[in-house]
């Protein structure tokens, strides 16, 4: 019994018609849905996923920063090498010049050096030269004298004479070494 | 007086197939009436109250790094964002509609599974109202996109092709005005309306063959029910499966709809 009522009440009515109670219902819930998408779901998922992709592009920024910094500490340190290089290079050539310099004036001043003493040798050597030449011609004249003397018998103590014999005596003797010499 | 009528509870010897009336339940409010408040109506309710629930606690705390509830949520808009929006309609416009399309998926989602899960066991769209206020929805928003964007020569845009000889012309403008003015909106809400009805009264009918055969005094038939069962089991995961599906082609058909009224003049 009700089972037919059901029924006559559902054949009647197409499928195709709407319950407009339904309709309405539907209607409101898709806006309240929509109201929500629009206002909260929407803006916090798209912050999110602009929020995303500028922490990444910044991180691809800042990387590439890093790496601009690093290249360019990196050319600094590769142009102070080849500063500091050079630097030793030219602090070394400056000091092997230096050192030759140094060596040939010690070279200089060692050879002004020994000429100096031989210099100085050469006059005392001539100083005690003459000395000795002084000293054996007083003595020499001397000794000639006395020995003539006592060959002679006679004093020849005449000083004034014998100094003069003896100096013709030396200076023949002089020119006779200088001639021999010839 | 509850005039719930599975033919199957007569157990009687002729199979009443269940109809239309299946879909139709008494009212919840005033209990067992006739007109009042549907489960239809509760359903669409609970919808809208489930998927709030589930995108706001999913974008409520926002992190650069997702949580998992957050990625699910991500996810989920994303591909309606970007698979249906932004590839269809195309970077430029697609962020307006956005909303509407992101509410659109997740609404007849919800509302069409409702019939895959059990107690609910309802696509709310087999109630062909839904259907149509979806469907007339997207048709007075394509078109006012298209007025909105091009005026009143958004008529001639979409309804004159261009490069047809003008000796055509006269079977193309009558043929494009029924097919885009006055079959498109039908196609679009009885497409959702027709299969989720259909895949209801399958799945019913399925269920109910088995009440009836099991009821039978003969072994051998009893028996086929196990047949009907893994019949019932094929078409309910086959249901299931057009329910997302509907919800996704109803979805890209409203973008490509806007999209054809964006882009009105590239054709």
């Amino acid at each position: 019994m009700h089972q037919l009522m059901v029924q006559a009440a559902t054949e009647s009515a197409s499928p195709l018609v709407p319950n407009w109670w339904e309709v309405l219902v539907t209607a409101i819930g898709f806006a309240i849905l929509l109201f929500i998408a629009v206002k909260f779901v929407v803006p916090a998922f798209e912050k999110t996923f602009a929020a995303r992709a500028e922490a990444i592009e910044g991180g691809i920024a800042k990387a590439e920063k890093a790496q601009a910094e690093a290249s360019a500490a990196l050319e600094e340190y590769k142009q102070q090498l080849v500063d500091a290089r050079t630097e030793a290079n030219r602090i070394r050539e400056e000091a092997r010049a230096e050192g030759a310099q140094i060596l040939a004036e010690l070279k200089e001043r060692a050879a002004v050096e020994a000429a100096r003493i031989t210099e100085q040798a050469h006059v005392q050597i001539e100083a005690e030269r003459q000395h000795a030449l002084v000293s054996l011609r007083t003595e020499v004249g001397s000794m000639a004298t006395t020995l003539a003397g006592r060959i002679v018998g006679e004093s020849l103590d005449d000083d004034a004479r014998a100094s003069r014999v003896v100096d013709r005596f030396l200076a023949d003797l002089e020119a006779q070494n200088a001639g021999a010499a010839k | 007086m509850t005039p719930l009528t599975l033919p199957a509870a007569d157990n009687s010897s002729t199979f009443t197939p269940p109809g239309l009336e299946s879909l139709h339940l008494p009212a919840i409010l005033p209990w067992g009436a006739d007109e009042g408040f549907t489960k239809q109506m509760l359903l669409v309710l609970l919808s809208v109250f489930f998927i709030a629930w589930f995108f706001i606690a999913a974008s409520r705390k926002q992190q650069l790094v997702p949580g998992k509830l957050q990625f699910l949520g991500e996810q989920l808009y994303g591909f309606v964002r970007n698979s249906i929006g932004k590839d269809v309609i195309g970077g430029r416009d697609f962020m307006a509609f956005v909303p509407l399309l992101f509410a659109l998926f997740f609404f007849l989602l919800l509302n069409n599974i409702y019939g895959a899960i059990p107690l609910f066991q309802l696509p709310t769209m087999s109630h062909v109202g839904g259907a149509y206020f979806l469907a007339g929805l997207v048709y007075v928003i394509w078109i006012g996109v298209g007025l909105k964007r091009f005026g009143i020569r958004y008529l001639k845009l979409a309804v004159v092709p261009s490069g047809v000889p003008w000796f055509i012309m006269p079977i193309v403008v009558p043929i494009e005005i029924i097919s885009n003015f006055i079959v498109r909106p039908m196609t679009h809400s009885l497409r959702l309306f027709a299969t989720m009805l259909a895949g209801h009264l399958v799945v019913a009918l399925a269920g109910s063959g088995i009440a009836f055969l099991i009821a039978q005094e003969n072994v051998l038939v009893k028996g086929i029910s196990v047949l009907v069962l893994v019949f019932a089991i094929a078409m309910y995961m086959l249901e299931a499966l057009i329910m997302v599906l509907q919800a996704y082609v109803f979805t890209l058909l409203t973008a490509i709809y806007i999209q054809g009224a964006v882009a009105a003049d590239a054709h």
